[in-house]
């Protein structure tokens, strides 16, 4: 292995996309010397790490359990145990189980328990809304948190908070309120929040990181505003993006939208992650009028449905310029890879930015 | 029109049914010219040739640079039989693809030079013409590039490289001849370049429809298939959800979707941990894909990604058209499954011959259990034995 990892460092990155571009033969190998190819400026810092989101475990009854999600969750882990070199570590973005039930979780975790590596978890609504996270914080994780890693800084957020009376005072049962909060065009739903006592809690984190310091923050819900009804949005998420502001590489990675979004407000660039369970299209497809939602530039590949994991999928992500590159691997689709192009201060796609390359979506059968 | 029929002279080969089929080769009239001024200006004129196809088949595909004449035919049949080029001398391209045996050889797993064993079935050549990869990875692009694989392979026909067949093409007398004739090259002008062109060309005529499915769907005849096959058929596109994969398209059927998916067949064998793949992947680069997938089940196992080296293709394989499947038993990459019979039952079960088998991790999302009934999967069956050539169909 070692030798092979040498050989790689000095393929410069235009070689390697002409390599991975081409995807062909032996060049490919081995999977992953992707974060080796861009070339950081201390290769002790540089690290991969996997990200699996939106698994959905949904119970049938007693010990049966959806199998298209279980084969979802299932196929990510297996794939990302043969990923090499390994990924330093690997997050879990939120939405481990359908109606937050301890059977989901615990369903999910079993599968999880197989991913080898350090697992790091983000809440998402779906684990929150049937007891506020009581058995989430007991077994899996607390809330919120920071840690950082070959000098990276990287902040967990809880994102998926609502107003106090939504939650609290009106819904008859914990059921009640976990059945309203899991549907996504729900008009009794309510939007999403950081909440200002986490946003202080922020705050007072970032103050003793310096502004070199790369910060990458993972949040269930985008920590910015693209569809209210389907909560693809954060209601405060303008707080969290002006705590953000002071760094020079400041990323969101973020779940819940179970498709690849990318793009940049400032000095923060967004990056979405794929579920695992099932995609949603990007909501402008069913606006009947013009709207006001941020363009989506490059849309997912069309999904053929007999192929049940189609348009899902899961990641892993480059760390080594402080900014993410992200490759998505995607079964029964070309995998993607989005980069953070400095030249031009965005996230692009390495393959179908570029208008003519792009596959326009089908919108008839 | 002008017409380009086989010498019908060896009797072994398609050239024969072809005529009791009547298919015919049709170029158009400035088609023609480019064939006779084949080579330089080949490129202008080989987009628009094209074969008349039989009934259900889509036009052959004949790529630019390669466009059919008889001559490169008949050249083709003789490199296709010619045992020469094997160090034993035993082993042609027709000990695998055996036209008695549709094109396969009706072994598990074939067999090459002193009866070594290779680690995957050998796909009939019937219709092969149309698909965009070739062999059951994918691994080459096209029959010229695939035709030259075999001849190198230790288990297959053994040779250090390709200098043996150069020899003996160049200094035979009716090679000469058959070279003059469709190249117009002698001696140390024929390389393997037309050597790989001739095979290819032999193989775009190895083209069968017309089955009572075809006249059945695509010409309206009500009573060409039995009502069993008739039932089978609705299992087909529907419950069975055979031809999301299989397709069969609104005017022609080439029972392939020209992609691969891990189906779940020889799971058992995949690389069990990063390890086991590093190892497999470590065969692949060392010996060349060619060699490393066919010496050694577990890279065997792993289907398409020891070409693309994506995690998504792990155990995936091409899906096979079904044309003619009757004749070639066994089934599968591996040659696991006896009969169709036992293929459909590993499909009804969601990608397991036995119901309590645990289904692959990496298995395709296609895949899931049918509940399918004892009498549909048995019209199942009849339906697939109804996409039988007449040509090859059992007297």
């Amino acid at each position: 292995m070692a030798s092979r990892r040498k050989i790689k460092m000095n393929m410069n990155r235009r070689a390697f996309l002409k390599a991975t571009g081409t995807g062909l033969m032996a060049s490919a190998f081995p999977i992953s010397l992707v974060k080796l190819a861009f070339g950081g400026q201390d290769p002790s810092r540089d690290f991969t790490f996997g990200y699996i989101s939106d698994a959905h475990i949904q119970q049938i009854k007693g010990t049966q359990f959806v199998r298209n999600w279980d084969m979802g969750l299932i196929r990510a882990v297996r794939e990302a145990n043969l990923l090499t070199p390994r990924p330093d570590f690997f997050m879990f973005g939120g939405d481990l189980a359908q109606l937050g039930k301890k059977e989901e979780l615990d369903h999910g975790l079993e599968i999880m328990s197989n991913l080898r590596g350090k697992v790091r978890y983000v809440i998402g609504e779906h684990d929150y809304y049937l007891d506020l996270g009581k058995y989430w914080q007991d077994k899996i994780s607390p809330l919120y948190y920071s840690f950082d890693h070959k000098g990276v800084h990287f902040v967990v957020l809880n994102s998926i908070l609502t107003y106090h009376k939504w939650t609290y005072e009106t819904w008859p049962s914990p059921m009640d309120r976990m059945l309203a909060m899991a549907r996504l065009d729900n008009p009794q739903g309510s939007p999403f929040m950081v909440g200002d006592q986490q946003i202080a809690w922020l705050k007072k984190d970032l103050a003793k990181i310096n502004q070199n310091t790369p910060v990458v923050v993972f949040s269930h819900s985008p920590i910015q505003k693209i569809f209210k009804p389907w909560n693809f949005w954060t209601q405060d998420a303008e707080k969290v993006q002006a705590l953000l502001k002071p760094f020079e590489k400041a990323t969101v990675i973020y779940g819940h939208v179970h498709q690849i979004q990318y793009n940049q407000i400032g000095n923060i660039t967004f990056q979405a992650v794929m579920a695992t369970a099932w995609p949603w299209p990007y909501p402008e497809t069913y606006s009947q009028s013009a709207s006001c939602l941020p363009k989506i530039t490059v849309p997912m590949n069309r999904a053929d449905p007999f192929f049940e994991r189609d348009a899902t999928g899961w990641q892993f992500v480059d760390m080594n310029s402080g900014k993410t590159a992200m490759h998505y691997q995607l079964p029964d689709n070309p995998n993607r890879t989005v980069i953070f192009d400095a030249a031009t201060g965005k996230p692009k796609d390495v393959k179908y930015q570029d208008y003519i390359r792009r596959i326009p979506p089908q919108t008839h059968f | 029109m002008f017409c380009i029929k086989g010498e019908g002279k060896n009797k072994d080969t398609i050239i024969h049914h072809y005529r009791k089929g009547g298919t015919t080769l049709k170029t158009s009239k400035s088609c023609l010219k480019g064939i006779i001024r084949a080579g330089a200006t080949a490129v202008l004129f080989a987009a628009c040739v094209a074969f008349a196809a039989p009934v259900g088949l889509p036009p052959v595909p004949v790529p630019v640079d390669n466009p059919m004449t008889p001559e490169k035919v008949k050249l083709g049949d003789k490199l296709f039989h010619d045992t020469r080029f094997s160090t034993t001398g035993e082993v042609s391209c027709a000990t695998c693809h055996d036209t008695a045996k549709g094109f396969a050889d009706g072994l598990p797993v074939s067999e090459g030079i002193h009866k070594l064993k290779g680690t995957r079935n050998a796909p009939t050549i019937i219709n092969s013409a149309y698909l965009h990869t070739q062999f059951w990875d994918g691994r080459e692009p096209s029959l010229e590039s695939q035709s030259a694989q075999p001849f190198l392979n230790p288990v297959e026909m053994g040779l250090k490289d390709h200098e043996p067949i150069l020899k003996i093409v160049r200094s035979d007398p009716e090679y000469s001849a058959l070279f003059s004739q469709a190249f117009g090259k002698t001696g140390e002008q024929i390389t393997m370049t037309e050597v790989k062109q001739a095979l290819g060309t032999f193989e775009r005529t190895l083209i069968s429809g017309n089955s009572p499915f075809d006249q059945y769907y695509f010409k309206g005849d009500k009573t060409a298939m039995s009502p069993a096959a008739v039932r089978g058929l609705d299992v087909y596109v529907n419950q069975g959800r055979c031809v999301s994969c299989h397709r069969i398209e609104q005017t022609q059927a080439l029972f392939t979707d020209n992609r691969f998916h891990m189906i779940g067949v020889s799971a058992n064998q995949m690389p069990r941990d990063l390890e086991e793949l590093s190892a497999a992947v470590r065969n692949v680069k060392e010996k060349g894909t060619d060699i490393a997938v066919l010496s050694n089940p577990r890279t065997s196992s792993l289907g398409r990604f020891a070409v693309t080296g994506d995690l998504t293709d792990i155990g995936a394989f091409k899906t096979p058209t079904l044309r003619n499947i009757e004749l070639t038993a066994p089934y599968m990459h591996d040659g696991s499954h006896k009969t169709l019979e036992e293929v459909v039952t590993f499909y009804n079960n969601g990608g397991a011959l036995n119901e309590t088998d645990t289904v692959p991790e990496l298995l395709s999302g296609g895949i899931r259990p049918l509940n399918l009934t004892d009498e549909q999967q048995a019209d199942l069956v009849a339906f697939l034995k109804a996409l039988t050539s007449p040509e090859f169909a059992p007297k």
